[in-house]
């Protein structure tokens, strides 16, 4: 527990160090990146761990974001504090959830959850205070005077997103390495045998899903501040799709997996961009390159390594030894 | 009063388009244990082929039938080139649950970028086969159309005849037995992998129907039938996801009250009020309303 | 000899649950398949009917090799397999379980003279014509099963524990049912029994399979007498 907190440290450190040496542009990607490695995170628990399904954590994200959101706006809270119930709001909201999924099995489980990403951003259409189709602005403020002239807005983002996905990362690998861990393990392997032994794998799955919840809302607390607003636009069932895909890449049972599977979604579109630019970059290219991509990816990966490619590293080294 | 008459039957209507799409989501998990969300997909996909034709050759009928066969062509193709090679390959480790679902939405996706690469994303409209102006009554227009009876009087023919097929056949006999126990149906001699194939193949045709059902009082984009998913897997689960007969009862409940939202509450509720149906239905009676003994007849 | 395996060996995984077996059956003959559970009995009429690929060995079926073959073909060679724990589908009517036996032979009229034959056979099955198939007694169900595959004008029939379940007098008339088919109809039968005096007495042959491997396979009459084999598996 003290060596992985240092480690954290230390790796923060690093990416600090990072952050002074790259352009505008990587910074904000990299800003990115930690907020797809939370969301990412948030899926790993769910699926890799509790052998659940959510399609809908896009859905999940929004409902953060838009917490954050509101709380800043409209109870001019200090900024911390709009994350705090980002995460407060979105894990009641899956625990919510998880009451009703607990006693579902699969294609319930996901069909739920797609309905879920499918309307949720509908909803913030209809209603007023929130914002419509524009959305309402979510805005962090700029980073403090005594960082100096130099200190940019991105790398203020830069630098929350990264403290925020260190922290969660760390949280949550330690809740895996800890009894409830290895308690979703054994569900997810064997819930019959699980519930035999004592186990109340109704209730732990209620768990499982509201800390999922909360990862999520609070990357959509950090995606909300890297755009500066929520919008039903940010958070599509496209957003979904790319997740469950980033997750899929990761390994949907690696932590670690997670920062690869965020490295690629970030990486996505700017390969998109490239080709399309190459092959004529009519609009339509443009629009639906990423998805394409990001499509053909999660067929192949879940044919060939359904849980991720970090598995086949694995058993060919075991294989040599 | 009236009022109360005209919500039913629009909301008829609407419920008989979410029939066909939740058939075809119950075929495919009855036979395939995986719901099929590449389901909008293909049906989308297929309304494109079919607006291309009713639109080149002003005749809606012919682009309908372009959207079946290629809706049937597609399934029998996602099944055929798709989910054989997944279920060989996904069959070990933490993903092999959720490997073919999520692969089914990795389809979605395909088909949608595809779809946008070919057509883009404006919004396309299909000139409906009957005027959408409402009957008029004596002095009072009322909002039914023709073409909500249109609709209707469609899918009571797609559902009769497929009960016939069903019920009445021994291609629909095979398909039954090889979904209830595809053991025992590989035993007494079906072809259960092709019969697999050609059940998919249905259910792609009849997603085709839905597609430019729901298009002729709509419009047409690589997103428009996501929500006709969502309601057509409500629908199935009202059902109980095993019973044909189930996921129509549950549809035409799904669109009546739906509608009754729309026109006494607000489109603002439309959607939380099919959420909260779901949720409710899962807490109550997550085995569908069919459930007791005959949750599984088709 | 029109049924001929020899050196078969099935896995499971890792586990081998048929080790090397040869066995004979002429045409027309009734073979019990006795032995105690997980002596592999179960296996070797599924690695026969096609569900179960073998590992090693050879099957022979009116001299032609079978092994891997998918059960729908074989059905249309003359092997249909009645499985363990009466293999009916319940949701489907009587009349749809028997269908199904003839469908692959596209032919409706033949169709309805073997559903004739089969309520002839089984008279109670013509009263329930249109029951559902999960409204019928264990004994019933274990005739719709046989009828179903009777359905399939079969060569070589496969019954594994026709008698599970069931209560004795029933057991008894499906026995003497199996074995007035085999004579009438000259059929060759294989029959996996946990039941082994009742299968034995109605067999020609006998075969006693043990931990995969077969034991003893002799006149069916012989292993009756045999002191061992009335030690071991008939229980006197």
């Amino acid at each position: 527990m003290r060596k992985k907190l240092a480690l954290f440290i230390f790796l923060g450190w690093i990416l600090l160090l990072v952050g002074d040496r790259i352009d505008e542009l990587r910074v904000y990607q990299g800003a990115q990146i930690a907020m797809y490695a939370i969301a990412l995170s948030s899926i790993v628990l769910l699926t890799g761990y509790s052998g659940q399904v959510s399609l809908g954590n896009g859905a999940m994200m929004a409902v953060g974001g838009y917490s954050a959101a509101l709380t800043l706006n409209n109870l001019g809270s200090p900024v911390w504090f709009a994350f705090v119930m980002a995460v407060v709001v979105s894990a009641l909201f899956g625990a919510f959830l998880g009451a009703a999924a607990a006693r579902l099995s699969g294609p319930y489980l996901a069909g739920t959850t797609l309905a879920l990403a499918v309307g949720l951003p509908e909803i913030a259409n209809q209603f007023d205070f929130l914002g419509g189709v524009p959305g309402i602005l979510f805005d962090v403020g700029f980073p403090p005077a005594r960082f100096g002239e130099e200190f940019t807005q991105y790398k203020w983002f830069f630098w929350i997103a990264t403290f925020i996905a260190l922290l969660s990362l760390f949280i949550t690998s330690n809740i895996l390495q800890s009894r409830y861990g290895r308690t979703w393990r054994a569900i997810r392997s064997n819930s019959l045998a699980a519930e035999l032994s004592g186990v109340h794998s109704g209730r732990m799955k209620i768990l499982a899903f509201t800390l999922s919840s909360a990862l999520a809302g609070l990357a959509g607390a950090v995606m909300a501040m890297t755009i500066s607003l929520v919008a039903p636009g940010a958070y599509t069932l496209a957003l979904s799709f790319a997740l469950v895909t980033g997750a899929v890449l990761a390994g949907v049972s690696s932590l670690p997996g997670v920062v690869f599977g965020a490295l690629i979604l970030v990486a996505i579109p700017e390969v998109a961009d490239v080709l399309a630019t190459r092959w004529g970059g009519d609009e339509n290219l443009n629009n639906y390159l990423p998805g394409l991509i990001v499509s053909v990816l999660l067929i192949l990966s879940v044919i060939f390594t359904p849980n991720g490619p970090g598995e086949k590293l694995k058993r060919r080294h075991h294989k040599k030894a | 009063m009236q009022k109360i008459l005209e919500t039913f039957l629009i909301g008829l209507s609407t419920g008989s388009i979410y029939a066909l799409m939740s058939i075809a989501l119950v075929l495919v998990w009855r036979s395939t244990r995986v719901v099929n969300f590449a389901q909008a997909g293909q049906a989308m996909l297929s309304t494109y082929i079919g607006f291309e034709i009713a639109t080149r050759t002003e005749i809606f009928w012919l682009g309908l039938l372009f959207a079946i066969a290629a809706g049937a062509l597609l399934g029998a193709g996602v099944d055929y080139f798709f989910m054989r090679v997944l279920f060989k390959h996904a069959v070990s480790g933490p993903a092999a649950v959720v490997a073919p679902v999520i692969a089914t939405l990795g389809l979605l996706g395909l088909i949608r970028s595809i779809v946008g690469l070919i057509w883009g994303g404006e919004f396309k409209s299909i000139k409906a086969p009957a005027s959408t102006d409402g009957f008029t009554i004596g002095e009072k227009t009322i909002p039914f159309s023709p073409l909500n009876l249109l609709i209707i009087v469609t899918v009571f023919v797609i559902l009769i005849s497929l009960a016939i097929i069903f019920q009445r056949t021994n291609l629909g006999l095979s398909l039954r037995a090889s979904a209830y126990a595809p053991e025992i149906a590989q035993l007494a001699g079906i072809k259960t992998a092709r019969t697999r194939t050609i059940g998919w193949a249905i259910a792609g045709g009849v997603g085709g129907v839905a597609g430019m059902l729901v298009t002729s009082s709509n419009f047409l984009s690589p997103y428009s039938l996501d929500l006709l998913l969502v309601f057509g897997f409500i629908a199935a689960v009202i059902g109980g996801l095993e019973s044909m007969v189930g996921s129509v009862v549950g549809a035409l409940i799904l669109g009546i009250a739906l509608t009754f939202i729309l026109n006494y509450v607000g489109t603002s509720l439309v959607f939380i009020g099919g959420f909260v149906v779901l949720i409710v239905v899962l807490l109550v009676k997550p085995d569908g309303i069919m459930a007791k003994g005959r949750a599984r007849r088709a | 000899m029109s049924l001929n395996v020899s050196n078969l060996t099935v896995h499971h995984g890792a586990i081998c649950a048929v080790s090397q077996v040869s066995i004979a059956v002429p045409t027309g003959k009734l073979a019990a398949i006795i032995g105690a559970n997980g002596a592999g009995k179960t296996t070797l009429l599924r690695t026969l009917s096609g569900l179960k690929t073998p590992t090693n060995g050879s099957i022979m079926w009116k001299g032609e090799k079978i092994a891997g073959i998918k059960p729908e073909a074989l059905v249309r060679r003359g092997i249909s397999h009645v499985s363990e724990g009466k293999s009916v589908i319940p949701e489907l009517t009587v009349r749809e379980n028997l269908e199904l036996g003839a469908i692959w032979r596209r032919n409706a009229k033949e169709s309805k003279e073997s559903i004739d034959q089969v309520v002839s056979i089984f008279p109670r099955l013509g009263e329930r014509l249109q029951q559902r198939a999960d409204t019928l007694s264990g004994g019933e169900r274990q005739m719709l099963a046989i009828g179903r595959a009777i359905m399939s004008k079969p060569q070589l029939l496969l019954l594994d524990e026709p008698s599970l379940g069931l209560a004795p007098l029933v057991i008894e008339q499906i026995f003497q049912t199996i074995r007035d088919l085999t004579t009438s109809m000259n059929l060759t039968v294989l029959l996996v029994e946990q039941n082994a005096m009742g299968a034995l007495k109605i067999a020609d042959l006998g075969i006693v399979l043990n931990l995969g491997k077969v034991v003893a396979m002799n006149h069916a009459q012989v292993l009756i007498d045999d002191p061992a084999v009335r030690a071991a598996y008939l229980g006197y």
